[in-house]
C-alpha cells in the first residue's frame, strides 16, 4: 500500500504545471542542503573543541542551550514546515483501510528536510563525545532522548500549525525568558540544564522523551483519523462574509476597482494575510546588520536598507499575477486594460513601500544614516524592484490555491523557501552599486548610486510598463493553460 | 455578428476543432450540441480568445479577437467556476464585474432586482463567499454577470448543468427573453438536447471537433437531434 501512495506522490510531483520551476528550485535547494549540513557538521565537530577551548564543560554548556534551541526550532517549523498533503479525498472511498492513509500522512512528516538537519549537528557531536571519552551508554541515551525532542517538535507543528499566528506566543516566550536571563532577574536555563544533563546522566531519564514523542504521535494519529471526514478535517471552513463597498476608492476610477479588489483579496484569505505578517518580520530584519555590536561587512548595510521597506514588495509582489490565478479567466474576458491592472498592483506595493518606511523611523534610533540607507533602499525598491517583480511575473505559472482552508489536512504556509529563493537576484545589482561606492571612498556616494538607479527606474515608469504589458500579452496564453491545473 | 472561417485547434497533432465557415448572425440565439469531448469549449474558448487557434481565426462584429480586444466591451461569457471570484460576496462581485463595464450600482441593484426570482433568494445578502455557494448558486451569479452592461454577444457554456429543474426553466425564460431582443446573440452550449431546442432558434451539433448538423429549429428539431446521437 505505501508503495502505491509513494507512486501516487511522485506523479503529482513530476506532472504538476509548474515542474519545470520546480525542478530548478529543487536543485537550487538541494545545494542549499548540502551547504546547511557542511555547515551544521562543520559546528557539530568543532563546537566541542571550541567549548574546550574556552574552559568550559562542552556537554553542559549545550545542554544549558538546548532550551533555546529547540524552542527557535518549533517556532521556525511554524514558519516553514509545511505539512505534506496527500490528496486525501480520492482515496477515502477505495478500498484502503483509515489508518493506513493517516500513518502515511503523518509519516512522511518524519522525513522532512526540518528533521534531517539536525543530525549533521547532534550526530557528529555526539562521536567527538565518545572520541573524547565520554560514556557511552550516557551519549546513546542523550542522543536518543535529543532525536525524540526533534520529534516532538515535528508532530508538535502538526497539531498545532491549525492555529494561526501561534509562532508569535513562542517568539514572545523566547524574548521574555531572553530578557529576563540577559538582565540576570531569572535564568530559566538554571533548572532545564538539570534535565538535559540528566539525559546523560541518569539512566532511564532518556525514556521521559521517548514515552513522550509515542504519545504525540499517537494523539497526531488520533486526531487526523478522527477527522478524516467530509464534514470535519476534509471541509471547508466557511467565513461569515461582509459586503463592502469600499466607496472611497471609486475617485480613482478602475484603478479603483482593482485596488478595492485587491485589498478584498488580501484582507480575506489566509495565504495573502500571512505575507502582511512576514513583512513585518521583515521591518525587523534590519536590527540584525544595524545595532552597534554586530561585525557586518558595511555592504551589507544596503542589502538591509532594501529588505526593510522590501518585505510586502518580495512576499506579495513576487507572486502576481498568480493571487489572481483561480480566476484568471475572467479577468481576461473582461474589458480590463492589462496597464490598468499591473499598475493598480504596482500602486499597491509602492503604498505598502512608503508605508514600511515610516514605520521604519524607529531606526533613526540607530542614527539618521542608517535611516538614510532604508530610505534609498525604499527609493530603489520604489523605482527597480516594483518593475522587476512585476515583469518577473509574467513568467510565474504556479496557481496559488486561496481557498485552500481546508481543515486540519490543509497546507496553510504561504511562505516557503522557493519564495525566499526569488528574492536573491533582486540584491545583487544594488549590492553592486552600493560596492562601487564603497571603493570610490565613500559609502555616501553607494548611496546616492543606489537612489540614482531607483529614480531613473521611476523616470522610466512608462516604458517598463509597456514592456510589462507586451510580455503579458505574450505569456497569456501559457499562463492561462498553466493557473488552469490546480495544484 | 460572429464569422468563422477555416478555424482548426490541433493538440499534439490531434486535431480537435475544425470549423471550415460558421456565421452566425447578429439576434440569432445558437446552441451547440454534442457529445463530451466534441469541441465545444474549445470553441467557447477560441470565441473568448483564452486559447490560440491553430489555424484560422474568428471575428465578432469584425473585430479578429486574437488581434484586437475591444470585442471585450460587448461580449459576456460565463464558462465556469473560474470565472469567479471566490473570497468576494455576490454582491461585491456583481459590482465589480459592473464597474469594468462602465456600469453604476443602481443599474447593477436594477438588474439584480429584476432577477431576484431566479435568485430565489439563496444568493444576495446571504453573508457567504462566493467560494462557499454550491455549485449550482455560483452558476446562477455566473450567468447573471454575464448580463451585467447589456452586452451584445452572450456566451454561455453549459449553462443547465448543476441546476436545480426550477432555476432551469427560470433560465430558459431568461435566455427566451434575450433571443427575443434582436441586437443580442446568445451561445449556449450543452448536452441537453431539449433544453438547447426550446431556447435556440439555430443548432449546430458538433461530434469529434466538426460540424455535423445545422439546422434552424423547429417542431421535428428535437426528434432529428434524439435520432442522431442515438446509437
Amino acid at each position: 500500500m505505501i508503495k502505491k501512495f509513494i507512486y501516487l506522490e511522485w506523479k503529482s510531483f513530476s506532472r504538476s504545471a509548474s515542474f519545470g520551476v520546480n525542478v530548478a528550485l529543487k536543485i537550487v535547494i538541494a545545494f542549499l542542503v548540502a551547504y546547511f549540513a557542511v555547515v551544521f557538521i562543520a559546528l557539530g565537530v568543532g563546537v566541542f573543541y571550541l567549548l574546550k577551548d574556552m574552559n568550559l564543560d562542552p556537554l553542559l554548556s549545550i545542554n544549558k542551550f538546548l532550551l533555546y534551541y529547540f524552542l527557535f526550532d518549533l517556532v521556525i517549523r511554524l514558519l516553514m514546515q509545511a505539512i505534506p498533503v496527500l490528496n486525501i479525498k480520492p482515496l477515502l472511498t477505495l478500498a484502503i483501510q483509515k489508518k493506513t492513509i493517516v500513518h502515511f500522512s503523518v509519516g512522511k512528516t518524519a522525513l522532512s528536510f526540518f528533521n534531517i538537519i539536525h543530525a549533521f549537528f547532534f550526530i557528529p557531536f555526539a562521536i567527538i563525545l565518545l572520541i573524547e571519552g565520554y560514556d557511552i551508554i550516557g551519549v546513546i541515551f542523550w542522543l536518543s532522548a535529543i532525536v525524540s525532542l526533534i520529534y516532538i517538535n515535528n508532530f508538535l507543528n502538526i497539531l498545532l500549525s491549525n492555529i494561526d499566528k501561534l509562532f508569535v506566543i513562542f517568539l514572545g516566550i523566547i524574548a521574555v525568558l531572553g530578557g529576563l536571563q540577559y538582565y540576570n532577574f531569572f535564568n530559566i536555563t538554571n533548572y532545564t540544564v538539570l534535565f538535559f544533563n540528566g539525559l546523560y546522566n541518569m539512566k532511564g531519564l532518556f525514556l521521559v522523551p521517548v514515552l513522550v514523542l509515542i504519545g504525540l504521535y499517537y494523539v497526531a494519529f488520533k486526531y487526523f483519523k478522527n477527522n478524516l471526514y467530509l464534514d470535519a478535517g476534509l471541509s471547508d471552513k466557511h467565513d461569515i462574509a461582509a459586503t463592502e463597498n469600499l466607496t472611497w476608492l471609486n475617485q480613482f476610477g478602475t484603478l479603483g476597482t482593482f485596488l478595492k479588489n485587491d485589498i478584498k483579496l488580501i484582507k480575506r484569505n489566509k495565504r495573502s494575510k500571512m505575507t502582511i505578517i512576514m513583512s513585518l518580520f521583515f521591518l525587523l530584519y534590519g536590527l540584525l546588520f544595524f545595532s552597534a555590536n554586530t561585525h557586518q561587512q558595511p555592504v551589507m548595510q544596503i542589502l538591509a536598507g532594501i529588505f526593510v521597506s522590501g518585505g510586502f514588495l518580495f512576499t506579495f509582489g513576487q507572486f502576481v499575477p498568480s493571487w489572481d490565478s483561480s480566476y484568471y479567466q475572467l479577468m481576461m474576458t473582461q474589458n480590463i486594460p492589462y496597464k490598468g491592472y499591473i499598475t493598480s498592483k504596482w500602486w499597491l506595493i509602492v503604498i505598502a513601500t512608503v508605508v514600511s518606511t515610516i514605520i521604519a523611523s524607529f531606526y533613526l534610533y540607530f542614527g539618521w544614516k542608517v535611516y538614510l540607507t532604508i530610505v534609498v533602499g525604499a527609493i530603489y525598491n520604489i523605482g527597480v524592484n516594483s518593475h522587476l517583480v512585476l515583469l518577473g511575473g509574467a513568467f510565474t505559472k504556479t496557481p496559488i490555491d486561496l481557498t485552500s482552508t481546508s481543515g486540519a489536512f490543509g497546507d496553510k504556509k504561504a511562505f516557503n523557501v522557493n519564495a525566499m529563493l526569488l528574492t536573491l537576484p533582486k540584491m545583487l545589482l544594488p549590492l553592486g552599486l552600493y560596492w562601487i561606492g564603497i571603493r570610490l571612498g565613500n559609502p555616501n556616494i553607494g548611496l546616492a548610486l543606489v537612489a540614482l538607479a531607483g529614480i531613473i527606474g521611476f523616470a522610466f515608469k512608462d516604458k517598463v510598463f509597456l514592456l510589462i504589458e507586451k510580455r503579458y500579452k505574450i505569456e497569456k496564453y501559457s499562463t492561462i493553460s498553466a493557473y488552469k491545473q490546480k495544484n | 455578428m460572429i464569422q468563422v472561417s477555416k478555424l482548426s485547434k490541433t493538440y499534439n497533432g490531434t486535431t480537435v476543432l475544425k470549423i471550415d465557415n460558421l456565421e452566425i448572425p447578429k439576434g440569432q440565439s445558437f446552441g451547440l450540441v454534442g457529445n463530451n469531448g466534441a469541441g465545444k469549449t474549445t470553441f467557447f474558448s477560441l470565441l473568448l480568445d483564452l486559447i490560440q487557434p491553430s489555424t484560422g481565426n474568428i471575428t465578432t462584429n469584425t473585430i479578429q479577437v486574437n488581434n484586437d480586444e475591444s470585442w471585450k466591451s460587448f461580449t459576456g461569457s460565463f464558462l465556469d467556476e473560474s470565472f469567479l471570484i471566490g473570497y468576494l460576496t455576490p454582491e461585491e462581485y456583481f459590482y465589480f464585474v459592473g464597474d469594468l463595464r462602465g456600469q453604476n450600482k443602481a443599474d447593477i441593484d436594477a438588474l439584480l432586482l429584476k432577477h431576484e426570482e431566479f435568485f430565489n433568494g439563496e444568493i444576495l445578502k446571504n453573508k457567504k463567499y462566493l467560494r462557499d455557494l454550491s455549485k449550482g448558486n455560483q452558476k446562477k451569479v455566473g450567468i447573471i454577470a454575464t448580463l451585467i452592461g447589456n452586452p451584445e454577444v452572450i456566451v454561455l457554456d453549459e449553462p443547465f448543468a448543476n441546476l436545480d429543474p426550477t432555476t432551469v426553466s427560470r433560465l430558459k425564460k431568461i435566455i427566451k427573453e434575450l433571443s427575443d431582443n434582436k441586437l443580442v446573440t446568445v451561445l449556449v452550449s450543452s448536452h441537453d438536447l431539449q433544453h438547447t431546442v426550446e431556447v435556440c432558434d439555430r443548432i449546430v451539433a458538433l461530434n469529434k471537433g466538426e460540424i455535423v448538423k445545422d439546422i434552424e429549429t423547429s417542431r421535428e428539431t428535437l426528434q432529428e437531434l434524439e435520432a442522431f446521437f442515438a446509437v
